[in-house]
């Protein structure tokens, strides 16, 4: 299968992009100055990511439509303002997680971002669990550009007016040339930001203008240690088909009201976790020193017995070491709990943590 | 003869008398990009040729790093284990690895040029 191109590949190129396939995409894991630089420049200034290879799925809908996807998604849609965004998941009848994923209500629907490795098997999910009720479109010719970082504000506003006014997980249409542009103050770095979708046609252009005032373009690789700072999950790491979104420690992501009232995909799983708790559980790990402990490093307790495994590990450049997420029993999961990592045959000492390892600076109530 | 040589795992060699100096190559640092965590062999422990002889890891991986060599560990870079950015400065240089008492000068001669490693990394990059 040939690998896709996202709309900003030539922009890539031209500034100088090594390239890796990803989900099917040629997409660019860094730039010329390297992922520590990238990561530093984005949470100090503002970084640019082509998001693009990332479904843009679009279903269109009044009332019947919010009570479907509520029997779909563990949110409480019936409440949810048009134009606000919330953070939720597409599981199977045992609750576990096939995508993670922002819906956001529109005017006539609901707009559902997912992950590109993920996309087409859920379109298909979702398309048989709706009964091919409603029209639903999987927008190839739009592209996702994510700005962030703390400058993002200054620099999108100087291109696009009033994006000033939205709050974290809102967002609203914008004119610019006369392109429509949907932009949500979003993002997934930990840091305040902005997600614009936009014509194919239009990223380029749209992009270099971002450029010009000062933004940097970033690549897979420090969204992966950005986001890993942040204590974010990344599907295929954290979350995959055997977890669910309790074992997952998401469960701030599930709305109260349906956690009373069940009737969603999973909820019966999902509600006994919550009452009875779960054998394994996500956290956060502070290797001591220096040393780094990648996916499926083994971890061991105190007395040696095997508790858990590493689901994501690299260096944090704003945290000056290394960090990781994995899942461990639940008796270990205590913050402060001693634990060790066997790394290249030895076991090295570590703690587990609170997330996320950097705090997050998100704008609310800006009006 | 302070000729320097390179192996095809991208360390260079440095010998002077019967003491090598071993590094990474700039190409290898361009390869793995942001060096953040180095392990250097113990010393006094005695590596044989091509064998492992460390790690190098960067935000994206851990390579191993190997001895194109045998030979006694002498002495360590303690600088580039606390700051492993130094590895991505200065890597022919300053950010030297490890020190080796060679035992037979003859496998040097099975290491590249300077000339040698250039094509090599050219043709291996492409």
């Amino acid at each position: 299968m040939d690998t896709k191109k996202t709309s900003l590949y030539q922009l890539h190129q031209d500034s100088k992009a090594k390239f890796v396939e990803f989900a099917g995409y040629q997409m660019p894991i860094q730039y010329s100055e390297g992922i520590v630089e990238e990561h530093r420049f984005t949470r100090n200034h503002s970084g640019i990511f082509d998001v693009s290879h990332m479904g843009q799925l679009f279903i269109y809908g009044r009332e019947d439509l919010v009570d479907d996807l509520e029997r779909i998604f563990p949110l409480d849609l019936k409440n949810l303002k048009l134009n606000h965004s919330k953070y939720s998941f597409l599981m199977s009848d045992n609750a576990g997680i096939y995508d993670d994923l922002i819906i956001t209500k529109i005017k006539d629907g609901f707009l559902i971002i997912l992950n590109a490795a993920c996309k087409e098997n859920d379109y298909k999910i979702l398309k048989g669990l709706l009964n091919n009720k409603y029209k639903m479109i999987m927008d190839e010719d739009k592209s996702l550009i994510a700005i962030q970082g703390p400058k993002s504000v200054q620099i999108l506003k100087s291109v696009i007016q009033g994006v000033e006014n939205l709050n974290f997980m809102s967002g609203n249409w914008f004119t610019l040339d006369d392109h429509n542009i949907y932009v949500t103050r979003s993002g997934y770095t930990g840091e305040d930001g902005f997600e614009v979708s936009l014509t194919n046609e239009f990223a380029d252009g749209f992009t270099r203008r971002l450029i010009d005032k000062g933004a940097k373009l970033i690549g897979l690789g420090a969204r992966d240690t950005l986001r890993l700072e942040a204590g974010l999950c990344l599907y295929g790491h954290e979350l995959s088909k055997d977890k669910t979104p309790v074992e997952a420690n998401l469960k701030w992501a599930i709305s109260k009201e349906r956690i009373l009232k069940g009737n969603f995909i999973g909820s019966d799983i999902i509600i006994n976790q919550l009452n009875n708790g779960v054998s394994k559980i996500r956290v956060g790990i502070k290797p001591e020193g220096r040393i780094i402990a990648r996916e499926k490093t083994k971890i061991y307790n105190e007395s040696d017995l095997e508790i858990g495994e590493i689901t994501s590990g690299t260096f944090g450049p704003s945290v000056n070491g290394p960090v990781a997420m994995g899942y461990v029993e639940n008796e270990f999961s205590k913050k402060n709990t001693k634990i060790f990592l066997e790394v290249r045959g030895k076991k090295h000492p570590a703690t587990i943590c609170g997330l996320p390892f950097y705090k997050k600076s998100y704008v609310k109530g800006v009006n | 003869m302070n000729e320097v040589k390179y192996s095809k795992e991208h360390e260079w060699i440095k010998l002077e008398g019967d003491i090598a100096t071993i590094g990474i190559t700039r190409h290898a640092t361009e390869l793995l990009g942001d060096i953040v965590f180095t392990e250097l062999p113990d010393k006094g422990s005695n590596i044989e040729k091509d064998g492992t002889a460390g790690v190098v890891e960067s935000t994206k991986a851990a390579s191993d790093v190997y001895t194109p060599v045998s030979g006694e560990v002498v002495d360590l870079n303690q600088s580039i284990v606390d700051d492993p950015s130094k590895i991505n400065q200065d890597p022919e240089n300053s950010a030297w690895f490890f020190k080796l008492k060679i035992k037979d000068k003859s496998e040097m001669d099975t290491l590249m040029n300077k000339d040698e490693y250039d094509k090599f990394a050219k043709e291996s990059s492409t």
